[in-house]
């Protein structure tokens, strides 16, 4: 008896799975889907950020939007599968760790559309677009700041793993103090290290602690959870951090002073506009910067940057967006660009 | 006096590194001497930073906060003790469930209590752990450096000897050893021997509970899904390196802390070291002791052994 109701159960569920499967495609609506990377679409970070900016997309244009939530790297086919029987016209991939599952399924897929955040691939197939952000330009930004705020003449820059997107920032952010001190005249001193982790709070605390005895006063962070020590080292000594990707002022609102901030939801919004109005940029790699509003430095900075400097920040911006001042992204245009000053 | 406040610094962040792993290993010590192998510390350390956090970030109370984080460790153990002592299975597999179980709970809960957010919000300066000496001594001096360091760094120490105190100076840690090395004797001399391992493994949850509290509610003041990675296995490195005894346990994280804290130091040096390098020391370090001084090392007999009191 008992085999015989598990074996109706059985053909049901592959009855309705069966169904579920057919029903996808259908409507007229364009169906837009992400699928997350391990820290879920609530994490406070660029996962909820590509999330805000598809729900504004599905307000504004009118496209029928979901999400689909990885808990660990394993999960990033299967969800990309589910994502691609749903239907849907547009699937993205948020964070650069979906890299090559966007790519496979392209490949298989080549009806379906595909985009992901800060992933550029050396030859992008037709029905895949990258979004790549200029983290240097916010990070030029937070250095010039810094450059202007301490007083101790020596500032910080923590890094998290050496790579492409890190160094944008190390020397976005190491450009914006040379600038800063031949503006100003000044001498400021930048003290670089990298944690070789994005999870190690213990270390990056340690590692601004150092900083902060060898006599920096202000510290810039792009190393994920790495910078929770760091912010958490400012707060103990009552000295400044820097935040990076959101408005981190909320870890601790006495001392971090401003964030270098990567507007994804603006990037993702971009490219769902684009879909809609049927110029996606398929096999190409968009850029984001200044211009499109894709990044930028904390709306909380007034709290704690003087007006004064908050002023030549934003005639800063506008330099960069005329494109007066080219900010370097590594190690090689950052020597001609300080060479350049 | 520069090179002094170097040697401050290093010893200061050895100290912070070492206190979450010295709670975690003493919970190793506590189980394995029972013969119950528990590689699940990681995921009890993962819970306990969770609800230290949270409790912390709602109470406002520290102590309180820490006290329910050791709670949160120990009741996963307690499914543990479930587990391996009264259905026999097997600790390896069981321990996994266990570092699958705690971040998956705490994630899920984090959601619950944090408005769908996977990190809990941070704690205000004077609502973490207190730091007893700060202010005694100027600012990043070496004293300073030294000694300005979290309750929950000395108790880490006063953990130690305690448990060493339990484990070779009173009738309970006899026992305890006694199950580890033969529970079949200990039982026909009329131990309890369910009831003991029940005690071992249960404390070794709390403790490792208080190792994840030391990171969310000292080392930084917020508990995030990957806070805690990696702390459990590099504790339970540190309790074989120490010979399954408190104080050898203590020593091998100590090292780990120091090298840790010589990373740091050297990494902020002008010698121009990669610093991908830098970051192996402290494991090659630790390999390199291990092969050269400690020697063999041989745990309680009875280690990983379900006891089953009625088969032969």
């Amino acid at each position: 008896m008992q085999k015989k109701i598990m074996a109706v159960v059985m053909i049901a569920v592959l009855a309705l799975s069966l169904a579920a499967c057919s029903s996808g495609g259908g409507g007229d609506k364009l169906k837009v889907t992400m699928v997350t990377d391990v820290g879920g679409v609530n994490d406070q970070s660029f996962n909820q950020s590509a999330w805000e900016g598809l729900q504004k997309a599905g307000k504004d244009l009118g496209v029928k939007v979901s999400y689909q939530e990885s808990h660990q790297d394993a999960d990033f086919v299967p969800n990309l599968e589910t994502a691609l029987d749903a239907g849907n016209d547009l699937i993205w991939g948020i964070g650069y760790k979906l890299g090559d599952p966007i790519l496979e399924a392209a490949k298989k897929n080549p009806d379906t559309k595909y985009a992901i955040v800060d992933f550029a691939y050396e030859d992008t197939p037709e029905n895949v677009v990258g979004v790549v952000f200029k983290q240097e330009q916010p990070s030029f930004l937070v250095g010039y700041i810094a450059a202007k705020m301490t007083k101790t003449g020596k500032v910080g820059f923590v890094g998290g793993m050496e790579g492409d997107v890190i160094s944008a920032f190390e020397n976005g952010y190491h450009a914006g103090v040379e600038y800063a001190n031949k503006v100003n005249g000044t001498n400021v001193e930048v003290i670089i290290q990298y944690a070789e982790s994005f999870t190690d709070a213990a270390k990056g605390k340690a590692i601004a602690n150092s900083m902060y005895q060898q006599g920096a006063d202000i510290v810039f962070h792009a190393a994920g959870g790495v910078g929770d020590g760091v912010i958490e080292a400012a707060k103990e000594q009552g000295k400044f951090a820097i935040g990076v990707d959101r408005d981190q002022n909320y870890m601790a609102p006495d001392n971090v002073i401003t964030s270098a901030m990567k507007r994804v939801d603006v990037g993702v919004y971009n490219v769902v506009k684009d879909l809609k109005e049927g110029k996606f940029p398929g096999g190409t790699t968009v850029v984001y910067g200044l211009e499109e509003g894709a990044v930028d430095i904390a709306p909380t900075s007034d709290k704690h940057v003087p007006k004064e400097i908050l002023d030549e920040v934003e005639a800063l911006k506008k330099d960069i967006i005329d494109g007066k001042i080219e900010v370097p992204f590594n190690q090689e245009t950052f020597n001609d660009f300080v060479n350049s000053l | 006096m520069n090179a002094l406040n170097d040697l401050g610094l290093i010893i200061g962040i050895s100290l912070m590194y070492a206190a979450p792993l010295i709670y975690t290993a003493l919970g190793g010590v506590m189980t394995e001497n029972s013969g119950v192998v528990n590689i699940g510390l990681e995921g009890m350390m993962t819970i306990g930073a969770f609800i230290g956090a949270t409790v912390g970030y709602y109470s406002g109370n520290p102590w309180l906060a820490f006290l329910c984080a050791g709670l949160a460790g120990g009741v996963l153990a307690l499914l543990h003790a479930v587990a391996c002592v009264t259905f026999s299975a097997d600790q390896v597999v069981s321990g996994i469930a266990m570092n699958f179980l705690g971040p998956g709970l705490s994630l899920f809960l984090s959601r619950v209590f944090f408005e769908g957010a996977t990190m809990t919000k941070p704690i205000p300066l004077d609502q973490k752990m207190p730091r007893p000496l700060n202010g005694v001594f100027a600012q990043n001096s070496f004293l300073d450096l030294v000694f300005n360091q979290y309750a929950t760094v000395y108790l880490a120490f006063l953990l130690v000897f305690i448990v060493w105190y339990i484990l070779y100076k009173t009738k309970i840690g006899l026992r305890i050893r006694a199950v580890g090395e033969h529970p079949r004797a200990a039982d026909t001399l009329g131990i309890d021997v369910y009831k003991v391992k029940y005690l071992a493994v249960i404390l070794s949850g709390v403790f490792a509970g208080f190792g994840g509290a030391a990171m969310s509610l000292a080392a930084v003041s917020n508990f995030r899904a990957t806070l805690i990675s990696g702390q459990g296995f590099i504790a339970l490195a540190a309790m074989i390196f120490g010979k399954w005894t408190p104080q050898g346990s203590m020593w091998a994280c100590l090292l780990f802390g120091v090298a840790q804290g010589l990373v740091v130091y050297l990494g902020g040096t002008n010698i121009k070291v990669s610093s991908q390098l830098l970051a192996m020391i402290p494991y090659v370090l630790t390999l390199i002791i291990l092969m050269s001084f400690v020697g063999k090392v041989t745990g309680p007999a009875a280690n990983g052994v379900p006891y089953e009191k009625n088969k032969e």
